[in-house]
């Protein structure tokens, strides 16, 4: 399975990350060449076996569903690039 | 005369607690050789005041008799640890300026314990990588040096790995996904252990693959491992992974006897081209385990050539999902927009200028073996045979064996820069011999076992059954001991 250019194009964007229309064509390639290697597990046998979730047999734990922690609302906004009025600020996202 | 910042942990705590030495003149020795260090660049953000401060404390301690072994030892911390009010940036751009308001579990105990923070420590940028050369700090330096070149100290754990072996600092702590502490102490002489999946929390050590990562300890020798490993684990109620098991007393457990347990070597490890240098260490690694009266039995590992790519598939598709959290809102970098760019440019173009080269790719490749149509081909039938490789650990474990011997790494420490033509598949092989034990989710400790011609270390690994550190350290301490390996950098820095 090789990654074409319009590909590419689309795992960049899914990913959301900026790459330059000159940059695709390189990118695509060593994608193909990382998936390429990926093919040996073509070669084997599944058949029957489940798809691992835990690598430890373990039951994850409950809690109750109560309220831990709260009114930190200036250390949250702390490392934010721009905050203002209590909220993170983001550029407009409706029209 | 032995220098307080070359000392192990044991032989400091043994001085602290018969007032031999404080933990004032401790972490000063540490910050005169950080500072020495430089050229390393080992250290990428010092807390002098900050490891002041806590040594300071740790001697009322222990002069007021509260000392656990861990009180007044001045330690690096890896850079993908959270800690309060201090940069902590997983070696990327994209968290510059990033100082938590929060301090993870494994630091917090260690600190608890009495622990001194000297500083945060290069690495991989988010993990990702087996040469440090990721780093938006640049390269960390192997302080090993046998001609012109500058060598790499591994990855991703490098600068934890420089640290400890230049003797900047007793011990480190550092992080594995597919062989990030075993190979850079494999690369620097020093000891490196994995801990079992869930032993140690993940709570604040920023994520890369959440079901492979876990923390450990880079120390100076077994005995400092199994101290430091100590106060780094147990049950967290902050990580649902973390297992609520008792810890064991794991100094304790290196009786030095290992008469009758069996030691497995995989002949599937036995790779093609490898060099006879490593051949013959894992050879004698054998004979001295098998001195010690040790059985020695030969094991299959059949899917062991598959661990690789199926690493190589679920290690992106978890990062691609725990990197998108990085989008220029919450913390860290966001770009400078133009006038009416919307949110999805400010996400595109804040992802593409704060990650890295490497990150980027292991986030498309994460999210390519996600999306819909490739998911099953490549992300579900990577986590079948991750079902297979560790099918083939339990049936070997299942059949007796105790604990398994291979080498650590397919080479000595390489040069820096060496690589940077290679295809990435190239760099990805470093991980061949560790990444099967991170899917499997075991223990896995690197000791330092002998040199290759021109002088560089050399390591063996040896992997455990799960949850049987105390067991793996005790062969660990063997193998320690029968290879006596004692040689140092010459310092050149």
């Amino acid at each position: 399975m090789s990654i074409d250019i319009d590909t590419a194009r689309k795992v960049a964007k899914l990913a959301r990350i900026r790459v330059e229309e000159a940059e695709l064509p390189a990118l695509a390639q060593e994608l193909s060449g990382i998936l390429g290697f990926m093919e040996q597990l073509n070669e084997v046998d599944v058949e029957g076996v489940e798809p691992m979730t835990s690598v430890t047999p373990q039951r994850l734990k409950r809690r109750a569903d109560v309220v831990t922690d709260g009114d930190i609302q200036a250390q949250i906004l702390k490392n934010a690039p721009d905050a203002r009025e209590g909220f993170f600020a983001v550029p407009k996202v409706v029209e | 005369m032995t220098h307080l910042n070359e000392l192990t942990i044991s032989a400091a705590r043994d001085a602290l607690r018969k007032g031999d030495t404080t933990a004032v003149d401790l972490t000063m020795a540490c910050l005169t050789a950080m500072d020495a260090g430089d050229g390393l660049n080992a250290f990428v953000h010092k807390t002098p005041e900050i490891a002041l401060d806590m040594a300071r404390a740790a001697d009322a301690r222990i002069k007021a008799g509260d000392a656990p072994a861990m009180c007044g030892i001045p330690l690096g911390i890896k850079d993908l640890f959270c800690t309060k009010g201090v940069p902590s940036q997983a070696a990327s751009n994209i968290l510059k300026g990033f100082k938590p308001e929060y301090e993870s579990t494994v630091t917090t105990q260690l600190f608890n314990a009495g622990a001194v923070m000297l500083g945060k420590l290069n690495m991989d940028e988010f993990a990702m990588g087996s040469s440090n050369e990721t780093s938006c700090y640049g390269n960390a330096i192997n302080p090993w040096k046998v001609d012109d070149r500058q060598l790499t100290p591994g990855g991703s754990s490098g600068g934890s790995a420089a640290a400890v072996a230049a003797d900047m600092c007793l011990a480190a702590t550092g992080t594995d996904t597919g062989g990030s502490i075993r190979q850079p102490a494999a690369f620097t002489g020093i000891v490196g252990i994995k801990p079992t999946y869930g032993r140690v929390s993940r709570w604040g050590v920023v994520a890369f693959a959440s079901s492979l990562d876990q923390a450990g300890p880079m120390t100076k020798s077994v005995r400092d491992a199994a101290i430091m490993l100590g106060a780094m684990c147990g049950h967290d109620p902050k990580d649902s992974t973390s297992a609520d098991l008792p810890v064991p007393d794991f100094e304790a457990a290196l009786t030095g006897d290992i008469r009758g347990k069996k030691i497995g070597i995989p002949r599937e490890y036995r790779m093609d081209g490898m060099p006879a240098e490593i051949e013959k260490l894992w050879a004698d690694g054998t004979a001295m385990l098998k001195d010690a009266g040790a059985e020695i039995v030969d094991i299959s590992l059949p899917h062991t050539k598959y661990a690789l790519p199926a690493y190589y598939v679920i290690a992106p598709a978890e990062a691609s999902s725990n990197l998108a959290r990085y989008d220029g809102v919450r913390y860290g970098h966001r770009a400078n927009l133009k006038a009416g760019d919307g949110i999805t440019e400010m996400y595109e173009k804040t992802r593409a200028e704060g990650f890295g080269h490497e990150v980027q790719r292991r986030v498309m490749i994460g999210t390519y073996v996600l999306s819909a149509g490739f998911y099953d081909a490549y992300y579900n039938r990577a986590r079948r045979v991750r079902a297979l490789i560790k099918r083939d650990f339990d049936q070997a474990f299942a059949a007796g064996v105790d604990a398994i011997l291979t080498p650590a790494t397919p080479s000595a420490a390489f040069g820096l820069g060496e690589m940077a033509n290679a295809d990435p598949i190239q760099m990805y092989l470093n991980d061949v011999f560790t990444v099967t034990v991170n899917l499997a989710g075991l223990p896995g400790i690197s000791v330092p076992v002998g040199q290759d011609a021109q002088g560089l270390p050399l390591g063996l690994q040896l992997i455990g059954k799960p949850w049987d550190e105390a067991g793996l350290l005790n062969h660990a301490y063997v193998l320690e001991q029968a290879a006596g390996f004692v040689a140092k950098p010459g310092k050149w820095w």
